[in-house]
């Protein structure tokens, strides 16, 4: 009888179209919105991703969040060498400045400094120039998306010259980055180069970025640390949670997020539900005929399920994909780029459109397990 | 005539609900497909209370057509929704081909339904999205016969209605009479032991009807096949071989033939 269902379904072009098109609009919706809501919030800790070579991030104890970090005494990067279990220490400044580029016009520039020896934190990938070009004097990497903000439409130049708070600055190489929060442009130098481009600042230093010794557990040493120096000492990912944790709970932005993906699926519940209610009514006659013909209830509940999980699925399908075609266009803007389909909003949407066609079956369910057989016999 | 394909594909479900009841020893009388004692139904409570059936005696006997006639609410569609087990009663007993309806649980009542009844209805009632031949192999389908199966022997039934060229035709692509008939072809491919019809001729011109009962009077009567026909339409009295006349929610008189 599952071959009756699907004819059943999509017999009735308009309300087949309507239940796919409920659904798919709320699939999408719900997974781009999500994406873009992931991927938005994950900006906020991007810069610590970044640093792929520290596990163990010290600062002052009173950080809740990666961009309002106050600077460390430099004694403080000798206390955390000192400590049992840290292979090696490292300090790091991280800090917004501004940079005057042709046009005149200050912009405000996310800048961080690595240590002058090991680079730790130094950009993973550069699509222009030498990490090693860095320890030149006044050398500055930008990465991609900042590079085309400060200098639109131009082609990408290494040895271009601006200015840091008055002091010149040269780029000598185009990285990727991870996009920030706020699409302003990551650059990295030295950190003893930090020293003259943020000229107002007793101590720079606002992170210790650490190493544990072979075989000891991040945590534990994380835990050393501060119990020896009164620093706040935590894991990478720690710092990275710590941080998003604050963006969603003192932003508005997860309650924005939150209505708009709510609506997606209220209205995925009202038209899928609205229109397949509306279908098995116009059906319950043919239902009857079924129910009078010996189709037992369990039967029919399969066809009805069936039925939803058809729209579902294609729906869900077509939803998703249209997304993945929104990520795909969208990935060469530069400030849309880095945000794509999460799979893990492909499993949440997916578990929602179940949802949505569970609700939505669930009222025809009823109305056809309760159908008097006997109304095949009422004429009309 | 019956192709070979349909007699053998549906001679196991004319066997009836499980096991038939025993004939009784060296009796050659023909027992009564149906038979009703004191059927009363009644609908609603208190003031409101409607006595749709008021005590219902009655024998149907196979082999024949029997036709119910009344005016309007006189109780003919709760009798037929009561026989063929889709509305219970108030009061009363109903045997239905040896099997005691009230008492059978809903489940099995179902399998019964399946298996020894076939339904006509006034508005034909086909699915619409599907073809006359997919239309007519539904009650096969209903008791778990292979889909090629089913179509094969609902093709073989559209044929003995004169619809063999009309297989493939949806029921929005034939006229009203034509949808009557495959309505007749999927009451009868499973080859019920009861076939019962509500008004078939009431959505059709008076040739068309004239054509249905023709039919009827053709392929549906069988020896051991009771044919219930509920009608309003004095024309076609004349098909049955019993009337059974209702008033008030009673049978009124009956009328035989021969």
């Amino acid at each position: 009888m599952h071959w009756v269902a699907i004819r059943m379904l999509i017999g009735d072009r308009v309300k087949f179209f309507g239940l796919v098109f409920g659904v798919t609009f709320a699939t999408f919706l719900m997974s781009q919105q999500v994406s873009v809501f992931v991927g938005i919030v994950g900006r906020a800790a991007s810069q610590i991703i970044d640093v792929r070579d520290a596990s163990i991030w010290v600062m002052d104890p009173r950080v809740r969040h990666f961009d309002e970090a106050p600077s460390l005494p430099t004694g403080d990067l000798q206390r955390v060498r000192g400590v049992e279990g840290v292979q090696w220490a490292v300090p790091f400044f991280k800090g917004q400045v501004l940079a005057n580029v042709d046009s005149g016009l200050p912009r405000s520039v996310i800048l961080e400094g690595l240590d002058d020896n090991s680079l730790v934190g130094a950009p993973q990938q550069l699509i222009a120039g030498n990490l090693s070009d860095i320890r030149r004097p006044y050398a500055v990497i930008v990465d991609k998306a900042g590079y085309e903000y400060l200098w639109p439409k131009e082609p990408i130049r290494l040895g271009r010259e601006f200015e840091i708070n008055d002091r010149r600055a040269v780029i000598v190489g185009v990285c990727k980055a991870s996009p920030p929060f706020v699409t302003l442009p990551v650059m990295y130098t030295r950190f003893n180069e930090t020293l003259a481009y943020v000229p107002t600042r007793r101590n720079l230093m606002n992170f210790v970025l650490a190493e544990t010794m072979p075989g000891l557990s991040s945590a534990e040493v994380s835990q050393r640390i501060s119990r020896q120096t009164g620093l706040l000492a935590i894991t990478q990912d720690h710092f990275f949670w710590n941080t998003i944790k604050y963006m969603l709970s003192s932003t508005g932005i997860p309650v924005n997020f939150g209505i708009t993906i709510a609506l997606g699926f209220i209205v995925g519940v009202a038209v899928a539900g609205q229109t397949f209610y509306l279908f098995t009514i116009e059906n319950l006659k043919h239902f009857g005929s079924l129910k009078a013909m010996g189709v037992n209830n369990r039967r029919l509940i399969g066809m009805i399920l069936l039925q939803a999980l058809s729209v579902g699925a294609l729906g869900f399908g077509l939803g998703v994909g249209l997304t993945a075609m929104f990520f795909i266009q969208t990935n060469q803007i530069t400030h849309l780029a880095g945000l794509h389909l999460h799979w893990q909003a492909v499993a949440g949407v997916g578990g929602a459109v179940l949802v949505i066609v569970s609700l939505a079956s669930l009222l025809s369910m009823r109305r056809v397990l309760f159908l008097e057989p006997a109304i095949v016999f009422r004429g009309s | 005539m019956e192709s070979a394909i349909g007699s053998s594909l549906l001679a196991p479900m004319t066997r009836g609900f499980d096991s038939p009841p025993p004939e009784p020893k060296g009796a050659l009388e023909v027992q009564p497909a149906i038979r009703c004692r004191g059927l009363a139904k009644s609908f609603g409570t208190g003031e409101t209370r409607v006595h749709a059936l008021r005590g219902v005696n009655l024998e149907i006997m196979p082999g024949s057509i029997t036709l119910l006639v009344g005016p309007s609410g006189c109780g003919k569609t709760t009798l037929i929704s009561i026989i063929a087990g889709l509305l219970d009663p108030t009061e009363g007993s109903l045997e239905v081909l040896g099997h005691d309806l009230i008492s059978l649980p809903a489940g099995r009542l179902v399998d019964f339904r399946a298996k020894n009844l076939g339904f006509v209805f006034q508005q034909y009632n086909l699915l619409p999205p599907l073809t006359a031949a997919e239309n007519a192999c539904l009650p096969l389908l209903v008791a778990g016969v292979p889909r090629r199966t089913a179509l094969a022997a609902a093709r073989s039934a559209l044929a003995r209605v004169g619809l063999e060229d009309r297989a493939h035709s949806l029921p929005s692509q034939l006229s009203g009479g034509q949808q009557q008939r495959v309505a007749i072809a999927r009451a009868l491919v499973h080859r019920p032991r009861l076939l019962v019809c509500d008004e078939p001729t009431a959505a059709l011109d008076a040739q068309s009807g004239q054509t249905v009962l023709e039919l009827f009077s053709e392929v549906a009567v069988e020896p051991d096949r009771a044919v219930i026909i509920v009608t309003h339409d004095n024309r076609i009295l004349h098909y049955g071989q019993r009337i059974v006349y209702m008033t008030d929610g009673r049978v009124d008189r009956i009328e035989s033939k021969g």
